[in-house]
This record gives structure tokens, C-alpha cells and sequence, in this order.
């Protein structure tokens, strides 16, 4: 394996730690607090409804940018840092 | 002035735009015709893929949908943005390494195989057909409501201004005005919202107005909308939902098949680096949010203003007389999307749930026999702006927004058939030798016969349009996205495997979905009734394109462990489309 290989393989194991952390998220907010956990979220009440509703409608949404947002931000730094990005 | 000359002048507007674009935008090479000449700036694409994703569903039936279903409809507000994590992280970098095209040609080079690729248009002509047939009939619905005209010549009128922009412009021209297209449709669908959280709560900012105080009531308004349709049978807008896997898997489905949809995904060809991939599709979701955060709250705020319309009193008291009714119910009366049938004969306006068995006897004993007024999901939307009482200009707006929103979405489908037509199987496989001009023919060639046969389709939609959306998503679902996403992610996936996995997916999600809803929808000759207790494990058939994508995943793993390695060159391929530079350089092999 020569010193290119090596820093591609770190490169690419680093992104994919990153879309796993961030999938992690994306599922925790949509199908955990939006669907599967609802009735655990039931005691915290957000404007006359429960947490599990606001995740529903709204949280997962606003979590979803934030995500890709973190995700492009950190990747295009790594593109840098292993000297992979376009000119 | 008349609401009729409003509505034109805006309609009319909005056309000279986009015409006014067309012509500005001319398409004269391959590449400006199929990306754009991949010049686009980002914030620009996220945009234009906005209002290329946000069709006529997202635009008149999403916020219905909601209101009809409150808290078990969140499905499509989670499953129609949580795709576009997926895309960012999963698919949209790489393919715009990859640096083509297409999304059938991708998979022909990946898989190196022309079978693959002939699989691959193959799906994606159905789902992109499938999908244009309702983008046609909204643009239909929108011109007869507004404009007065018979639903055909209205559909004419906006096949011609597609066919002027998309033909002349290709990509080019179709980004560019599904750019103005984004900002009709955006402004059309917020500011009615605005004035109606304001009236209703006093924010001006319709999602939190969404969970503040309704202000006549001093209730918080999601509370009282759960009180007011509990009082006449209905369930609670924000009551749980019990079958919780099938709610899941369909917003699984939904996100996958989001994913996995040919026309988003090449919009991302268009930019002109990797990085400008990955921040587009931030911006496309942010662009997306400001209508799916608006939608829920016009969702439940309609619901309420219609139920109050109904009922002035409360729903306690007695409803309106029929003689009594507002003009907009004498308006939407005449397009059929609102029928009253005074079932007890006392020419009041009963609007009840009477599919409720414990609600029945409350109903008998207030002398109800039967629900009276259907009221059509889909004008939710587009007579929100009277139900309200909001001047002529927002109606004339509204009626602008829902064309833009149906053709900004059939222009970009249309362009994902005709570039599968002319790249992938006039020059991949008919005739390779063909020229760059004789291609860039054949592209505006089967640009304009796409258009005729969605045309032809719109007038005579097949009595299954409206169950179609599931089809085309799962096969996105279950077909494109994890054959592209395994092209990218593992180097051992091989074409046997993945065309393999992509047949049994594909099979398995339309079968599945045939044996409730009728072969090819034939009313009749489904072999299950439609209803929970048929279904397997309780999963949908609208629900099943997660599991048509998790078999083929299995069958493309379990196919290619045991047959070759893909050769070197391919895995060389791959290694370049993970990096933005240089790495395996392969792509000229």
C-alpha cells in the first residue's frame, strides 16, 4: 500500500464514520422522536400537543439542514486536510 | 377589476416570465442541454431542485392530506425532506465525480453492463411517467378553477409554454425558470399562510403559530382543533397512531424513494464541484422547509377555519342553512371538488364523521343521518386564500403558485425521460456513432414527443392516476436507489448481482403492491381487499418500497458473493468517484 492508497483509505473512512454519526441523528429525531418514542415524549408538552408531535412536524425538518449543512461543511474541510479537493 | 382578469394577469405574468426565460436560455450542446453546461451555482440549483421536487402533490395535496389525516400524515413531512439527508451523504457527491449525464448511465458503467442500464430506464421511465401523468392533471384543475377555461385547452396552454423553455432550453433553460418558478410558488403558498396564522393566532409566522394560542378561544390552537373535531366523531388531530412499523416504513419508503428519483438527482450534476454538490443540497432543503414548515400549519388552521365556516356557533350548536353558505362553497360546488347532499332534509350543512360507530348515536339523537358536505383534500390549498377572506390578489397569486408548482415538476421529469431517450438509448445503444448535433437533435426531439404523450396522458388520465405516486416511489425506492448506492459503497457488488437485486426488488414491490390495488390497478382483480388486517405484517403496499430496497440489497450481496470480483478497471472506478480528485483516475478506461 503506498503512502497515496493509505491517505485515500483514511479519507474515505473518516466520511463514512461522518454519514454514520449523522444517520444515527437523522434516525433518532424522525423515527425515534417522531414515531417509535412518541408515547415515551408524551409528559413534555410544546404549545398544546407533546414533544413527539413537534419532532413529527417540525423538529426532524429543522434537524435534517442542520445535518447536511454539518456533513458538507466537515467534508469539504476533509477534501483539504487529505489534499483530495478540486481546484 | 374581476377576480377573473386578476388571476389572468398573474397566470399571464408568471407564463411571460418563463417565456421571457426561454429565450434567454438556449441550449447549444449536449452538455447545456442535459446539465446546464454544469456551471450552476449552487444556491441557484438548491432552488431550482426546490421547485423541480415541490410538485403539485407537495404544492394542493400535501396540506389536505395533513388536515384529513393531522398526526398520522407527519409520514409525508418527514419522508419527503429525510430523503435529502440520504441524497447529500449517500449519493449526490459521487455522481457528480462520476461526472455524466445520467443516472442510467452510471449504473451502465458501474455494473459495466448495457443490460443494467436498459433496467435502469426502464424503471425510470415508469416512475417519471407515472409521476408526470399528475403534474398534468394539477395544471388542469388549477386552469379550469381559475381561469375559467375547459381543463384541456388549460392543459394545452401549459404543454406549449414546457415545450418553449424545455425544448429550446434543455436543462439550461429548465433551471433557470424553475429558479422564478420557485419564487411564484414560494411566495403563493406563504403569504396566504401569513395572513391566515395571524388571523387565527396573531403570529405572523405560520409554524408557530401552529403551537401558539388560538386567540378566539385563548385555548392553544392544536388543542382546541383537537376539541372541535372530537365533537363531531372524528379522531384527534394529534392522537398517536398504534400500527407505528407501518408508519415507519412508509416514511422510510418515502425518504428512499425521494432519494432515489432521477429528476432530483440530476439536478446535482449541474454544479460545478463536489463541494457545490453537498451545499446544494443543503440549500435545496432549506428552500423545501419554507413550504413543508408552512404546510402543517396551513393544514390544521384550514381544517379549523372550514369546521368554524361550517359551524359559527361551535360544533355543539347548529350548522350553517345551505341557503347560507359562503360564495366559495358555491365556487368549488361547481368544479365537483365540494358536494352537499342534505341526507335529513332540513337544509342545514351537516359535516360529520359518520364512519365513527361510538359516534352514531349522538349523530341519531341530533337527528344527523349521514355526513353531507366532501369536501375534495385537495382544494384545501387552493381556497384557503377565500375560506379566509383574503383580497383578489392572493387568489390570482395561489392560481400562479399551483402552475408553477405543477410545471417546474413536469419539466424537470420530462427532461429525466428525454435525456434516458436520447443519452441512453439512442447514442448507449442504438446508435453509438451518433454526432454531438445529431444527439443534441434526438434530445429535443424526444423532449417534445414526451411532451405530447404527458399531454395526451393528462387529458385522459388511466382511472389509477392517483394511486401511480406509490408506484413511482416504489420503484425508486426499490430499483435506483440502492443500485446506485451500492455502486458507490462496495467495490464486490457485481453486474450480475445488481441486476439481479435490482429485478427482485423491483418484482417484489410490484407485486406486492398489484395483489391490494388490482393488477396494473384494474379495479377487481386485486386478490386481497386493501384493508390492514390483509396486509403482511401490517406493512402497506404503500409502505413496501423500504422492503423492496432491503431485498434487493440482500439479493445483489447474496448474488455477487458468489459469483467474480468486478474486474480491476471498475473497482478503480469506484475508488474515483469517492474522491473529489484525482485518486484512481479510471474514469477514461
Amino acid at each position: 500500500m503506498t503512502e497515496h492508497d493509505r491517505n485515500a483509505a483514511a479519507y474515505w473512512s473518516a466520511n463514512l464514520r461522518l454519514i454514520v454519526g449523522s444517520l444515527i441523528v437523522w434516525a433518532l429525531v424522525s423515527y425515534g422522536g417522531g414515531i417509535l418514542f412518541r408515547p415515551l415524549l408524551a409528559g413534555i408538552s410544546v404549545g398544546g400537543t407533546d414533544l413527539g408531535f413537534w419532532f413529527a412536524q417540525q423538529g426532524s425538518i429543522l434537524t435534517f439542514i442542520a445535518l447536511i449543512f454539518f456533513y458538507a461543511w466537515r467534508m469539504n474541510k476533509l477534501d483539504k486536510e487529505f489534499g483530495l479537493h478540486e481546484e | 377589476m374581476s377576480q377573473f382578469a386578476i388571476n389572468l394577469i398573474f397566470v399571464g405574468g408568471s407564463f411571460a416570465l418563463y417565456i421571457a426565460i426561454a429565450i434567454w436560455a438556449r441550449a447549444g450542446s449536449t452538455k447545456e442541454f442535459y446539465v446546464a453546461g454544469g456551471g450552476v451555482n449552487p444556491v441557484m440549483n438548491g432552488m431550482a431542485t426546490a421547485a423541480d421536487w415541490m410538485s403539485a402533490a407537495s404544492f394542493i395535496s400535501m396540506a389536505g392530506l395533513i388536515a384529513a389525516g393531522g398526526y398520522a400524515n407527519s409520514t409525508f413531512l418527514m419522508g419527503w425532506t429525510g430523503g435529502y439527508v440520504l441524497l447529500a451523504m449517500l449519493l449526490a457527491p459521487y455522481l457528480r465525480k462520476f461526472g455524466k449525464f445520467t443516472v442510467p448511465e452510471f449504473i451502465g458503467d458501474r455494473f459495466y453492463s448495457k443490460n443494467a442500464r436498459l433496467v435502469a430506464v426502464a424503471c425510470l421511465i415508469i416512475a417519471s411517467v407515472t409521476y408526470v401523468i399528475g403534474q398534468m392533471t394539477g395544471a388542469g384543475v388549477a386552469f379550469s378553477r381559475f381561469l375559467e377555461v375547459e381543463s384541456d385547452t388549460g392543459l394545452i396552454i401549459a404543454a406549449v409554454i414546457v415545450f418553449l423553455y424545455a425544448v429550446m432550453g434543455g436543462m439550461k433553460g429548465i433551471t433557470y425558470t424553475q429558479v422564478a418558478q420557485y419564487v411564484v410558488l414560494i411566495i403563493a403558498y406563504t403569504i396566504p399562510a401569513v395572513f391566515i396564522s395571524l388571523q387565527l393566532t396573531g403570529n405572523p409566522l405560520p409554524p408557530l403559530g401552529l403551537f401558539s394560542e388560538h386567540t378566539a378561544s385563548g385555548m392553544p390552537l392544536l388543542q382546541k382543533l383537537d376539541l372541535v373535531v372530537r365533537d363531531l366523531g372524528f379522531t384527534d388531530y394529534t392522537a398517536d397512531v398504534s400500527n407505528k412499523l407501518n408508519m415507519v416504513l412508509f416514511t422510510l419508503s418515502l425518504m428512499i424513494g425521494t432519494a432515489g428519483l432521477p429528476h432530483v438527482i440530476i439536478r446535482f450534476f449541474t454544479v460545478p464541484k463536489v463541494s457545490d454538490a453537498r451545499w446544494s443540497a443543503g440549500w435545496a432543503l432549506v428552500f423545501i422547509a419554507l413550504l413543508y414548515l408552512t404546510a402543517p400549519a396551513v393544514a390544521s388552521m384550514a381544517r379549523l377555519n372550514l369546521l368554524n365556516t361550517i359551524y359559527p356557533a361551535g360544533p355543539t350548536a347548529d350548522a350553517i342553512q345551505y341557503a347560507e353558505r359562503p360564495d366559495w362553497i358555491k365556487n368549488w360546488e361547481q368544479t365537483g371538488l365540494i358536494k352537499f347532499d342534505d341526507k335529513n332534509s332540513d337544509g342545514r350543512i351537516q359535516l360529520y364523521n359518520d364512519k365513527s360507530e361510538s359516534f352514531k348515536q349522538t349523530a341519531t339523537e341530533r337527528g344527523w343521518n349521514g355526513n353531507e358536505l366532501t369536501v375534495n383534500n385537495d382544494i384545501l390549498v387552493l381556497a384557503n386564500p377565500e375560506i379566509a377572506n383574503l383580497p383578489g390578489w392572493v387568489i390570482g397569486l395561489i392560481a400562479a403558485g399551483g402552475l408553477a408548482a405543477a410545471l417546474s415538476t413536469a419539466a424537470g421529469l420530462l427532461l429525466a425521460i428525454s435525456s434516458a431517450v436520447s443519452h441512453d438509448l439512442i447514442k448507449g445503444s442504438i446508435n453509438p456513432q451518433i454526432s454531438e448535433k445529431g444527439e443534441l437533435r434526438a434530445a429535443r426531439i424526444s423532449m417534445a414527443v414526451a411532451i405530447v404523450v404527458a399531454t395526451w396522458l393528462g387529458m385522459n388520465p388511466p382511472g389509477f392516476a392517483a394511486q401511480t405516486v406509490a408506484l413511482a416511489f416504489g420503484i425508486a425506492a426499490a430499483s435506483i436507489f440502492p443500485a446506485l448506492m451500492m455502486g458507490i459503497f462496495s467495490k464486490r457488488v457485481n453486474n450480475k448481482g445488481a441486476i439481479a437485486g435490482m429485478l427482485a426488488g423491483l418484482i417484489a414491490t410490484v407485486t406486492y403492491i398489484f395483489l391490494y390495488l388490482g393488477f396494473l390497478f384494474i379495479p377487481g382483480t386485486n386478490m386481497f381487499d386493501n384493508v390492514q388486517a390483509n396486509w403482511l405484517f401490517g406493512i402497506s403496499p404503500l409502505s413496501f418500497g423500504a422492503v423492496g430496497a432491503m431485498i434487493n440489497f440482500i439479493v445483489a450481496f447474496a448474488v455477487s458473493s458468489a459469483t467474480e470480483q468486478p474486474p480491476q478497471h471498475i473497482q478503480e472506478l469506484v475508488e474515483s468517484v469517492r474522491y473529489p480528485k484525482g485518486a484512481g483516475a479510471a474514469t477514461d478506461h
